[in-house]
């Protein structure tokens, strides 16, 4: 098997005196897709915050493998360059569009360094050059092609702002999409979704990852983690506390014990989804 | 060292006239989040009222000077209080929930008219005013002659200053009103919820800020000994400084601001260049802010992803 | 300010009637004279002798309160009539799509007429030299608008951009005899490269930080302006910039001036008309780059910087680079602008760069509708034009000015342009109301 993609060692991050993740080592494999899961205020948010440059760990390691072997430690990045030159996109657990452009515009938006580059730094589009008009279109094909996946190209001209709670949603996966990354992270993308919803949402993610991207999501809805997960990993109070296959996860006394002491019905989801 | 001393006085008054004024930028950004641009002008009608107040009270044949002092005092404040009421009530209060710039240029162009209504009702004239309190202290006798005077109107500056800090820190930290004032500047809508009314709060914040502003031209009137309507955007944009230097929204960042701003004027003045002394006042905000971009005893930002 | 609208006081029932009125207009016949009981009621004026002397104009004081008191009930008769204040109610439906047809031919029919002011008014001086002063602020309007209304940028001191171009231009010019044609890119250049000076260490400052520190830094530059005597004159300005050439053919009355070349008798208009087309051109030039620049990777990346800078740097796009391209763009209008000023007024001083004029151009674009092209030319023209109007008033021109002020932003406060365009669509270009889009925090 060739080396993960993401292998995160021994982190750590504080904030003053609190500890919100300790000494937490796990890896995604490539083209799978790993779940964070774990009680309310476990830590998951600040890994993913850690690991796509908001934060900056205050100890350990993450390094990031590309499909060519170049190996990237995310922790010396930060801010956008995870994005632009790490090919890591992220989606937020409080959906963050760009409201007042319309779908297609936030799809062209996520694609701004490679139309930068086509575009000359900006002179070469001023003037029009005939290559830049071709990225451009080229551009507008992909967000097409991505708006068709997410169901969502007869809004392609509405405003962001108008979508639905769940079309908001998907299309923050298809802006997450058009930066074209090796890993995807989803921060709970099944949150307040309906039932029917979620299932298109397991069938997205599910298709994503059969293109070859990877992705590591954080989920409190346990039948997305139970069912389209290929490897779980299940964080409280900042630190590890178990990981597997989902049925094992499942199965796991530490973990049943932590849902139960944080939440009883977070403890029965997750006992009675995937059955 | 006397010169130093000397100066360090004079800075230390200046300062406790910007940071009267800078309270009520911060205290009205704190609750309302925007840039109340009418205040300098607010500062500027304050120096007015308490000017024509003296004179009207010293027509009227009282000659004690506390007594006549205090009812300035209380007559400028109450009056300058209303405009600070009024101009809440038609020029802001219509935009509370609306785009954030749309207040600010409501600001901007009540500053316009505050100015320019002075400017029309009281002549473009600077008004100068005879030294009411005079007298002073020697504290050190130097060596080349020079001597480090404290003088009488600088004592009742500081003093007046502290007494209404101590007064406007209680109103905050102990009376029902601080405490709706606290609240609906963490949140509105909770606030509103439950129980507080809101409008009134915010009212109050302007009627107070106002009030200190109104002090503060006072102060100004007896220590430079004239105003002029166009003395408020000056005096604005230095307390704006001051409160942003020592952290918006923060009520002893504005004092501490308004001091270091005092400060630094003085002191630059001083020994640089007075030309500069403004040059200088700003150059130090914009260097502050880049190392401490919330400013001296502001809350450092937590982004929320 | 994100909060939702939470009526707190005065609940849906507005209780009208007679007495109400009237009792409203008492109330407010009261405070306006406590206000102005000590501020009109007494004049002050600084005597011969140093003193201050003072008399009392009662019967001034006794005006401006009945007349507050009219007003009070005229304008509660007005609300009651015009039911709630509603903004969707004001406009029926049919007049608002009237407006959106009318909208699509406004701007080719006041370009049309713009292009032919100089020969309707060829005659006419003043409104030639108004249409001049119309156009100079179309442009910085439009120069403003890349920062503030794509950008969402709060810049408090866009005149000092201006300044920078004026003095350039006026400096390069009478030092050193370099003609306009070469100092124009120059000047664009200067206040483009102070933008960038200034914004590389503020830009990371957020909403009214910045907003302060860009109106220091405009009071910065006209501060060392007035004091740098021995470069820019100090208060008396610089004198004697050559005029504007027509591309090295002067436009004056001498043997080799354009109209002796030409063989047509020679008009001092000749030059304003020239100016006008120049001022013309240059906005133009302004309005075309944005327009385009909006379709480019760059110009998106501004506006969703507005929207969401957070989400921004989530998809890799570099938020300081970003924020200094547009503040240097908008910089760079600015100077373009200040080098026309100062060829067209042929003397500068600091007074003409004073935060008045950073606040007038922040007022036209807000007024425009933020980040709408067509909006901030109509703003323009109102307020200049509108400006020009109470040029009767003397005095109290500014007073009026800064009532309209208040009054156009609580009757509009997201401008006269209401919406968006798209900068790019797959099947049809729909306008996004402007409640969607976010006005930046920076």
């Amino acid at each position: 098997m060739s080396e993960p993609i993401l292998s995160v060692n021994h982190l750590m991050m504080r904030f003053g005196g609190i500890v919100a993740v300790n000494d937490l080592s796990f890896v995604a494999q490539r083209k799978q897709i790993t779940a964070l899961i774990g009680p309310n205020g476990a830590g998951k948010t600040t890994v993913f915050n850690c690991i796509t440059g908001f934060y900056r760990p205050s100890g350990g390691s993450i390094r990031l493998t590309h499909d060519d072997g170049h190996a990237i430690q995310l922790e010396r990045l930060n801010d956008f360059r995870i994005s632009q030159q790490a090919k890591v996109a992220r989606t937020f657990q409080n959906i963050r569009l760009f409201p007042g452009m319309t779908l297609l515009e936030n799809l062209m938006v996520a694609q701004h360094n490679a139309l930068m580059r086509a575009s000359g730094l900006t002179f070469l589009g001023l003037i029009g050059a005939p290559s830049w008009r071709q990225a451009e279109q080229h551009a507008i094909e992909l967000a097409r092609n991505w708006l068709t996946r997410v169901n969502l190209l007869d809004r392609a001209d509405d405003a962001a702002g108008n979508l639905a709670y769940g079309d908001q949603r998907r299309l923050e996966i298809a802006r997450a999409m058009c930066t074209e990354p090796a890993l995807l992270c989803l921060d709970e993308p099944a949150a307040g979704l309906n039932a029917r919803e979620s299932g298109a949402l397991n069938e997205l993610l599910l298709a994503i990852r059969g293109d070859g991207t990877s992705i590591l999501l954080i989920e409190h809805d346990m039948s997305v983690v139970m069912e389209i997960s290929d490897h779980v990993v299940v964080m409280d109070y900042g630190v590890k506390i178990a990981e597997g296959t989902p049925q094992a996860v499942r199965d796991d006394p530490k973990v049943i014990a932590a849902y139960l002491g944080a939440d009883e019905e977070e403890a029965i989801a997750v006992m009675e989804s995937g059955t | 060292m006397d010169y130093f001393a000397q100066q360090l006085i004079n800075g230390l008054v200046l300062g406790s006239i910007y940071g009267l004024i800078a309270i009520g930028y911060t205290m009205v950004y704190g609750i309302v989040g925007m840039i109340n641009f009418a205040h300098g002008d607010i500062f500027m009608i304050g120096g007015f009222i308490a000017l024509i107040s003296f004179l009207v009270l010293v027509s009227f044949g009282l000659t004690a000077i506390p007594v006549i002092l205090l009812l300035v005092l209380l007559v400028s404040m109450a009056v300058t209080a209303l405009y600070g009421w009024t101009i809440e009530r038609i020029a802001y209060r219509p935009l509370r929930h609306s785009f954030r710039l749309a207040p600010m240029l409501s600001a901007i162009g009540m500053s316009f008219v505050l100015t320019n209504f002075s400017q029309v009702s009281q002549g473009a004239r600077v008004k100068p005013v005879p030294p009411i309190i005079t007298g002073g202290h020697t504290l050190h006798e130097g060596s080349q002659g020079f001597a480090v005077q404290l003088s009488n109107i600088q004592i009742v500056v500081v003093l007046t200053t502290l007494v209404l800090l101590a007064l406007f820190t209680w109103i905050v930290s102990r009376t029902r009103l601080g405490r709706d004032m606290r609240a609906c500047e963490q949140d509105q809508t909770m606030a509103a919820l439950l129980g507080v009314d809101v409008d009134r709060t915010i009212s109050m914040t302007f009627v107070i800020g106002a009030a200190l502003a109104a002090v503060a031209g006072m102060m100004y009137l007896l220590y430079y000994g004239l105003v002029d309507f166009f003395m408020g955007f000056v005096a604005g944009i230095k307390a704006f400084t001051a409160a942003v230097l020592g952290g918006i929204g923060s009520l002893p960042g504005a004092m501490l601001g308004g001091l270091a701003i005092g400060l630094i004027e003085t002191f630059w003045s001083a020994y640089f260049s007075v030309e500069y002394k403004d040059v200088a006042a700003f150059s130090i905000l914009i260097v502050v802010l880049i190392f401490m971009p919330t400013g001296l005893l502001g809350r450092p930002e937590v982004e929320k992803v | 300010m994100s909060t939702p609208n939470v009526r707190t006081s005065q609940a849906a029932q507005q209780p009208s009637g007679a007495a109400f009125i009237f009792k409203k207009a008492l109330i407010s016949a009261l405070v306006a004279l406590v206000l102005f009981s000590l501020m009109i009621g007494v004049r002050t004026e600084a005597g011969n002798q140093g003193g201050l002397i003072y008399w009392t104009r009662f019967d001034d004081l006794a005006a401006m309160v009945a007349a507050v008191f009219g007003g009070s009930i005229v304008v509660e008769l007005l609300r009651q009539w015009l039911g709630p204040v509603d903004k969707e109610k004001l406009v029926p439906p049919v007049v608002r799509s009237a407006t959106a047809l009318a909208g699509r031919w406004i701007a080719p029919a006041l370009l049309i007429f713009t292009f032919l002011v100089p020969v309707i008014f060829y005659d006419q001086r003043y409104i030639l030299d108004l249409a001049i002063l119309v156009l100079t602020y179309v442009m910085l309007g439009w120069g403003l608008n890349v920062v503030v209304g794509l950008a969402g940028l709060l810049d408090l001191g866009y005149v000092a951009f201006y300044a920078v171009g004026a003095y350039s231009y006026a400096l390069l010019a009478t030092n050193f005899g370099l003609s306009f044609w070469v100092c124009l890119p120059l000047a664009g250049i200067l206040a483009a490269f102070w933008g960038v000076l200034l914004g590389f260490p503020v830009l990371r400052l957020r909403g009214d930080y910045l907003a302060i520190v860009t109106l220091a830094f405009g009071e910065i530059i006209r501060l060392v302006i007035i004091n740098w005597q021995s470069l820019t004159g100090g208060p008396n300005g610089v004198s004697g910039i050559p005029r504007p050439t027509f591309f090295g053919i002067p436009l004056d009355n001498s043997d080799d001036g354009l109209a002796a070349k030409l063989g047509i008798e020679f008009s001092p208009t000749h030059r304003v008309v020239f100016l006008f087309y120049l001022i013309l051109a240059m906005a133009l030039l302004t309005n075309w780059v944005t327009i385009r620049l909006r379709r480019l990777p760059i110009g998106r990346a501004w506006e969703a910087l507005r929207e969401d800078e957070v989400a921004c740097r989530a998809l890799g796009i570099n938020t300081t680079t970003t924020k200094l391209t547009a503040f240097a763009t908008g910089a760079m209008f600015g100077g373009f602008a200040g080098a026309f000023f100062a060829t067209r007024q042929g003397f500068i001083s600091p007074e003409s760069f004073t935060f008045q004029e950073s606040a007038l151009v922040l007022a036209i674009v807000v007024l425009g509708g933020m980040g709408s092209q067509l909006g901030v030319a109509l703003a323009a023209l109102a307020m200049i034009g509108g400006f020009e109007l109470f040029r009767g008033l003397d005095q109290y021109r500014m007073l009026v000015f800064g009532i309209a002020m208040v009054l156009l932003m609580i009757w509009r406060p997201r401008g006269l342009i209401g919406h968006r365009a798209p900068t790019v669509f797959l099947e049809k270009s729909q306008a996004i109301s402007s409640d969607l889009v976010k006005e930046g925090h920076g």
